[in-house]
């Protein structure tokens, strides 16, 4: 990537929602094939910088840029940016009853590539090694979309639709939130597939536990809004051994959970 | 009785203006009776219809009766007061092809742009059409395969010819000439629609369908349909409408009737897709609508399916009368309102036999600045020992100038019965949209998809091929409903 067509970089973002800012001027800047993880206490800013990335219209953007793909995406709807390879792994995903998972996966398979370009019967075969992979039941194709779904269901459905889309660059907003072992291991082993020369992944992440499962090679720290600290693989290390209270004492103790 | 009047907040203030394909006027020669109604206008129609002296007395005895009605104000919708002197009761196309005439072109074209085809050789295979234009039934399809099983499918004024018997029987049995305001008026003017008898242990093998159009200025049509399921027969009807674009009211009164002995079904579905009027509320059909369902028999069972897109002002409330034991009775509407278009539908399940059930599930999608309200009665009779209801009534609300309401009563008069009623009111989410937005899907084929899984339980209960187009028309009808 050139100077003048990042892949894709966050350049001092400011965000409010009703009337809060939240976003301070957050800068950040992802390269293919790198994995960086945000890392931040409670009401620093994570999901909400997950959301103003995808376009979630409750939040207003009052400064800043995201640039993606070379142009700066701020302007554009969410399908827009979606069709553009950039994918939201939801923290809290929300059931659209009436609607099978085939039904919704094949449509958003068909903006994302274009009407037609996938054959019906190439794309549930796919789908089905697809959740053969996650290890989730077949049924689960004619299910309703995260209609009753557990916690557990409803992250790897997000992990399925990752690997449908194949989005270049990907938010994962705590999808390892509320996870017992054996579930972060499966939608590990699903984001680990993504990875590669051509892929982008930002691990939002309240838990310095994931961080052994995909290992980034970036890591920040976001408090009040602001990316705190920021480090490579040495950074990573020490978070993964120590937890990062000490980085939250470092920035004094206006700073809590 | 429960009143929830909610509204939400979003924000899709765009124009909901969308084309109405179906809008179009055809120039056909017409027969018509002079504008305002009478004894000598209703003589004249009976006459022109050439119908028997009972019925000639039969519809001024309905005239004499609603003369001393009142229309019904307790709906939750608001029109100024109808002129009925200024509605033109009968117009005809002047070319009859069933005396023998050939098909007027222009109507052949009419039919074929709303995708009727009414011409022997282009007839669909699965489906049998009566094609009704203003006060006429212009042609109808597959009758002699249909006659070789003994089933009779023909117009109404071809019934009074040909089975005067049969109608004398079954006319004004479950809808009683004097039942309400509209209905009596229907009674003493209606024009023509369908009627349909399967014979005892009869299965139809091909739905039978009419298509309702309404053409003429000024005109009302008053649809009169009678379905008749003998002993073990079994039917599936779809009725279909559509009228020209007009910056005038038009007032469409039906009366449907279905009667089912021991054992019988009869699965009526309708898509009705009447001009709605203008953004402004100018315009579009007023849609005073009376049908009812009469399980006669043990074992029988009646199920209403309707897709309500279009009409000004819908009122209308198809009915199931659960008199023989075991006797099911099934209620699956979908009701979407948009501009200012007003909705005030619903069902009564009236439980009379043992073992009697009935299912009501019932959406309702508002948008614009319409008003869309539910209103249905669950009555168990005390004769209906061990009687069931399970009502299911959702509302969703596009935008923030709509209203929703639900007006469900329910009268048990016996403990054994048992009754579940759910309700919920929704706006279609912000988060719903934006999740599936983040898919790549844009605003309104979002919108579109979240709306069809809204309806999914009562489009799953249309036949298939119908299924197909309701989808398709209300996807068109939310087009620019939000955004």
């Amino acid at each position: 990537m050139s100077e003048k067509t990042p892949f894709f970089e966050i350049r001092n973002l400011h965000a409010k929602t009703e009337d809060k800012p939240i976003l301070k001027g957050v800068n950040l800047t992802i390269l293919p094939g790198e994995t960086h993880a945000l890392m931040g206490p409670n009401g620093s800013g994570k999901s909400t910088l997950s959301n103003v990335i995808m376009g979630h219209p409750a939040y207003e953007v009052t400064d800043g840029e995201v640039i993606f793909q070379g142009q700066n995406i701020l302007e554009l709807d969410p399908d827009a940016r979606a069709r553009l390879g950039l994918f939201l792994a939801f923290q809290y995903p929300v059931a659209i009853p009436g609607i099978s998972v085939a039904k919704f996966l094949k449509s958003a398979a068909d903006a994302r590539f274009g009407q037609g370009t996938i054959k019906p019967s190439q794309f549930i075969k796919q789908l089905r090694e697809d959740m053969k992979f996650l290890e989730m039941n077949e049924a689960f194709i004619n299910r309703f979309l995260n209609d009753g779904f557990s916690g557990g269901e409803k992250k790897r459905m997000e992990i399925l639709q990752m690997l449908t889309l194949k989005p270049a660059l990907a938010v994962m907003d705590e999808t390892d939130s509320g996870l017992d072992i054996d579930a972060l291991r499966i939608v590990s082993k699903g984001v680990n597939r993504m990875v590669g020369p051509n892929f982008g992944l930002l691990v939002i992440t309240h838990y310095e536990r994931i961080l052994r499962y995909i290992a980034p090679s970036h890591l920040h720290v976001l408090i009040d809004g602001q990316i705190a600290m920021s480090g490579g693989p040495d950074l990573v290390k020490e978070v993964e051994k120590n937890g990062y209270d000490w980085i939250r004492e470092k920035f004094g103790k206006e700073v809590l959970v | 009785m429960s009143d929830t009047e909610t509204t939400f907040k979003l924000e899709t203030d765009s124009a909901l203006v969308q084309e109405y394909k179906y809008g179009f006027v055809s120039d056909v020669e017409a027969d018509q009776l002079p504008k305002g109604l009478n004894e000598d206008i209703i003589r004249a129609i009976s006459a022109k219809k050439k119908e028997p002296e009972w019925m000639t007395e039969w519809r001024l005895k309905a005239y004499r009766r609603w003369q001393k009605k009142d229309y019904p104000k307790w709906a939750k919708v608001e029109y100024p007061p109808v002129d009925f002197q200024d509605i033109r009761y009968y117009s005809a196309p002047k070319m009859n092809p069933k005396e023998g005439g050939e098909i007027d072109p222009e109507l052949a074209r009419t039919f074929e742009k709303l995708g009727i085809p009414i011409e022997e050789r282009n007839h669909l295979a699965g489906v049998a059409v009566d094609a009704v234009f203003d006060s006429m039934s212009i042609a109808t399809t597959h009758r002699e395969m249909l006659a070789e099983k003994g089933i009779i499918f023909c117009s109404m004024s071809e019934a009074l010819q040909q089975h005067p018997e049969l109608v004398r029987k079954y006319l004004g049995s479950v809808v009683p000439p004097g039942d309400n305001f509209y209905a009596a008026l229907n009674s003493a003017v209606f024009s023509d629609g369908s009627f349909c008898f399967i014979p005892k242990g009869v299965r139809c093998p091909v739905e039978l369908s009419t298509y309702f159009r309404i053409n003429a200025k000024d005109t009302g049509q008053f649809e009169r349909t009678l379905i008749v399921a003998e002993e073990g027969a079994y039917v599936s009807y779809i009725e279909g409408c559509t009228a020209p674009q007009r910056d005038n009211n038009q007032l469409h009164a039906a009366v449907v009737e279905l009667i089912a002995m021991e054992g019988a079904e009869i699965k009526y579905s309708t898509v009705q897709n009447w001009y709605a009027g203008d953004e402004n509320g100018q315009g579009g059909i007023y849609n005073f609508v009376t049908k009812r369902g009469h399980c006669r028999g043990a074992n029988s069972k009646i199920s209403w399916t309707q897709v309500e897109v279009g009409a000004a002002i819908t009122w209308k409330y198809p009915s199931v009368i659960l008199e023989g034991d075991n006797s099911v009775g099934e209620f699956y509407s979908v009701a979407f309102t948009n501009k200012k278009m007003q909705a005030d539908t619903g069902t009564k399940m009236i439980h009379i036999g043992k073992n009697t059930s009935s299912t009501i599930i019932s959406k309702g999608i508002s948008a614009g600045e319409s008003v869309n309200s539910y209103r249905g009665m669950v009555r168990i009779l005390p004769s209906a020992l061990n009687a069931r209801n399970h009502t299911c009534c959702d509302s969703m609300l596009i935008g923030d100038k709509c209203f929703a309401n639900t007006y469900p009563v329910i009268e048990a008069e016996t403990s054994t019965a048992i009754i579940e009623h759910e309700a919920t009111t929704s706006k279609i989410s912000e988060e719903q949209l934006f999740y599936v937005q983040s898919r790549g899907i844009d605003e309104e084929s979002a919108t579109s998809l979240i709306v069809n899984g809204f309806c999914r339980d009562v489009f799953k209960e249309l036949p298939m091929e119908f299924s197909v187009e309701a989808i398709k028309l209300l996807e068109l009808k939310l087009e620019h409903s939000v955004g």
